[in-house]
């Protein structure tokens, strides 16, 4: 057990940092807090992807001297799920701004816990 | 008949270029070529469950002709198709039954803008139904994310801004679990198709060499998916949400989105994890406990509730608590009375959504109860349609809720460890659902002087036929359960 999280320790590092920000995004009051998790938990799964991904001593699938051998090369397949996650993930960042935004003209406060007591203090 | 095949592909990215070019039309037009657009897709779609009907197959579609193990798949088999012809009905039933208000609710230069949501949200939906991959059903369940967040924000007050973000704020919480047990899938099977996913997660488990791995990418699935379509403890945003948004996004968010997911779920659990294998995990229980706990409380809540709106979507807590109680029970016949509860409760919430909002038009557009009473009166169809829905949800016969609540039952029949508490529960639930349904349908139907003015169906057509339209489809599920049920059970049965 303790030495497969030691030869891991990559994977390790990833799995904490997604917990940080999974709390952060989940119990944080103050909305940029929030998005910062948001940021955080994302960020941890692509480390915990490129690891998998990565495989020692071999160099990035970019064919130079036509050496076609697989064994020359990392697997590409988490790289590519890295980059699509990472549009998704600024996608989501820019619509959770941008809701912050709207909040705090409306509010001129960002912790969400007190948008909603005064919105229940409106009744309406 | 070989190019029915190539519907569902293209049914996707039809409604996804209409989004695109809908961002270039004005209100009017957009709403036109959204409808029209809804309604090609839902044509393709009967055509292609037509075809899947009459050849009893599955057929998988290769996008860009890479073979299996490298290229992205769609796969469809007959319920994939009926599934994507019921969500076409009920966006375009729900569009039509909102439409005046969207048009008063949402500034005229923006009204492109909801289409486009509507549009997304439509492909999005076709997708997650439709894909055999699975990290382009993350990106989809993204998509739908943020569609249904444009949709719930769209009319700009406070409450729907709150509502959005929270909502926002969960689905993130619930898409970040599913990521990552995304993640752990693909490392330990090394593929993306899900029926390869399936295969070595088979030799995996009879190696016994992963247990714990699998068992937690397991729980992170159903635990992201749970939080993304509000089951119990995860509803918090759900009452604002579909509260004070416009109906037609109330509607499509009830009855659509969480049930995309639902359906999602399904086939990760058939075609990813393996049924059997699902089985063996102790994730089964939570979900019946949650569900279970989900089905009281969503109740209860429903009854404490003065506003006619939250009131219909506490009650939609309760019944997605249903869905995964079926999914709990462990047997097939609980997943088809799950699928049968999917269909049921979509058809039933939505013309619950769009019949409130006639009642509360004629009530001056206050959403209490004091000044619902005999709103009935006044708006005659909606008070039926009201009638119709509350009577479909407490589970009386001839309506659909009560072949699903009798399906439930037949299931639960099944295991004996949680006959009694399913029993128990679906009678109590049942109970309370008639005490918050009733109590509203007698309100409507309490005679008053009242100062607002009464409405004629003749004044608004549109909503009158979608209104019957939606009792119809209520009476159709309810009748001819037999033969949904056999077309479930076929389904299902080609989904491994």
């Amino acid at each position: 057990m303790g030495n497969n999280l030691l030869a891991n320790y990559g994977e390790v590092v990833a799995v904490i940092l997604f917990g940080i920000g999974f709390t952060n995004l989940l119990l944080q009051k103050n909305m940029i807090k929030k998005i910062i998790g948001l940021n955080i938990m994302d960020t941890a799964i692509y480390l915990f992807l490129a690891l998998k991904g990565y495989i020692r001593g071999r160099i990035a699938p970019i064919v130079v001297n036509g050496d076609l051998n697989p064994e020359t090369y990392i697997n590409p397949v988490p790289s590519g799920l890295v980059l699509t996650g990472i549009v998704v993930s600024v996608s989501v960042t820019a619509l959770m701004l941008s809701l912050t935004i709207r909040l705090y003209r409306r509010y001129h406060t960002l912790d969400l816990d007190e948008i909603t007591t005064r919105l229940k203090k409106e009744g309406r | 008949m070989d190019i029915i095949r190539n519907f569902p592909c293209l049914s996707i990215l039809l409604s996804m270029f209409t989004a695109i070019i809908c961002s270039a039309l004005k209100g009017k037009g957009a709403r036109r070529l959204s409808t029209l657009v809804v309604g090609i897709v839902g044509i393709l779609s009967a055509a292609t469950l037509f075809f899947t009907m009459t050849t009893g197959e599955h057929y998988v579609y290769v996008m860009g002709h890479f073979p299996a193990p490298f290229g992205n798949e769609i796969r469809f088999g007959c319920l994939e198709a009926g599934m994507a012809l019921f969500f076409c009905v009920i966006m375009l039933l729900s569009l039509f039954g909102g439409r005046h208000k969207i048009q008063m609710e949402i500034d005229l230069h923006k009204e492109n803008l909801y289409y486009i949501m509507v549009d997304l949200l439509l492909s999005s939906l076709l997708a997650l139904v439709y894909t055999n991959d699975i990290f382009t059903a993350y990106v989809f369940v993204e998509i739908n994310t943020i569609a249904a967040c444009g949709l719930i924000m769209i009319t700009e007050h406070g409450r729907t801004i709150e509502a959005a973000t929270r909502y926002m704020i969960m689905s993130l919480l619930g898409s970040g679990l599913f990521l990552i047990g995304i993640c752990l899938l693909y490392d330990m099977t090394g593929h993306l198709l899900m029926s390869n996913i399936h295969e070595s997660i088979q030799a995996i488990v009879a190696d016994g060499t992963y247990t714990i791995p699998v068992l937690v990418t397991i729980a992170l699935i159903v635990v992201g998916i749970a939080i993304k379509s509000a089951l119990f403890p995860f509803h918090a945003w759900l009452p604002d949400a579909y509260g004070y948004s416009t109906v037609s996004s109330a509607a499509m968010l009830s009855s659509l989105v969480s049930k995309g997911y639902i359906f999602l779920l399904i086939k990760l659990i058939y075609r990813v994890i393996g049924f059997d294998i699902f089985l063996e995990s102790k994730i089964i229980n939570v979900l019946f406990v949650f569900g279970l706990a989900g089905m009281i409380m969503g109740s209860v809540n429903a009854i404490k509730e003065n506003d006619i709106r939250r009131m219909i979507s506490y009650s939609s807590v309760a019944q997605i608590g249903y869905i995964y109680m079926g999914f709990g029970l462990g047997t097939s016949a609980g997943v088809v009375a799950s699928v049968f509860h999917i269909l049921s409760h979509a058809a039933t919430k939505s013309l619950l959504f769009v019949a409130g909002v006639g009642l509360t038009d004629v009530s001056g557009g206050h959403k209490n109860f004091e000044k619902l009473t005999g709103a009935a009166y006044r708006n005659k169809m909606a008070g039926v349609a009201f009638t119709v829905g509350s009577l479909s949800m407490v589970g009386i016969p001839v309506f659909a809720g009560f072949v699903s609540k009798l399906l439930f039952a037949q299931a639960a029949v099944q295991n004996h460890s949680k006959l009694l508490p399913t029993l128990i529960v679906l009678a109590i639930s049942t109970v309370l659902n008639a005490i918050y349904f009733m109590k509203t349908v007698i309100r409507i139907y309490t005679p008053v002087h009242s100062k607002y003015a009464s409405v004629s169906v003749k004044e608004n057509p549109v909503y009158a036929v979608t209104l019957i339209c939606f009792i119809v489809l209520n009476i159709v599920l309810g009748m001819c359960s037999e033969p949904i049920t056999d077309w479930i059970i076929k389904g299902l049965s080609l989904f491994a």
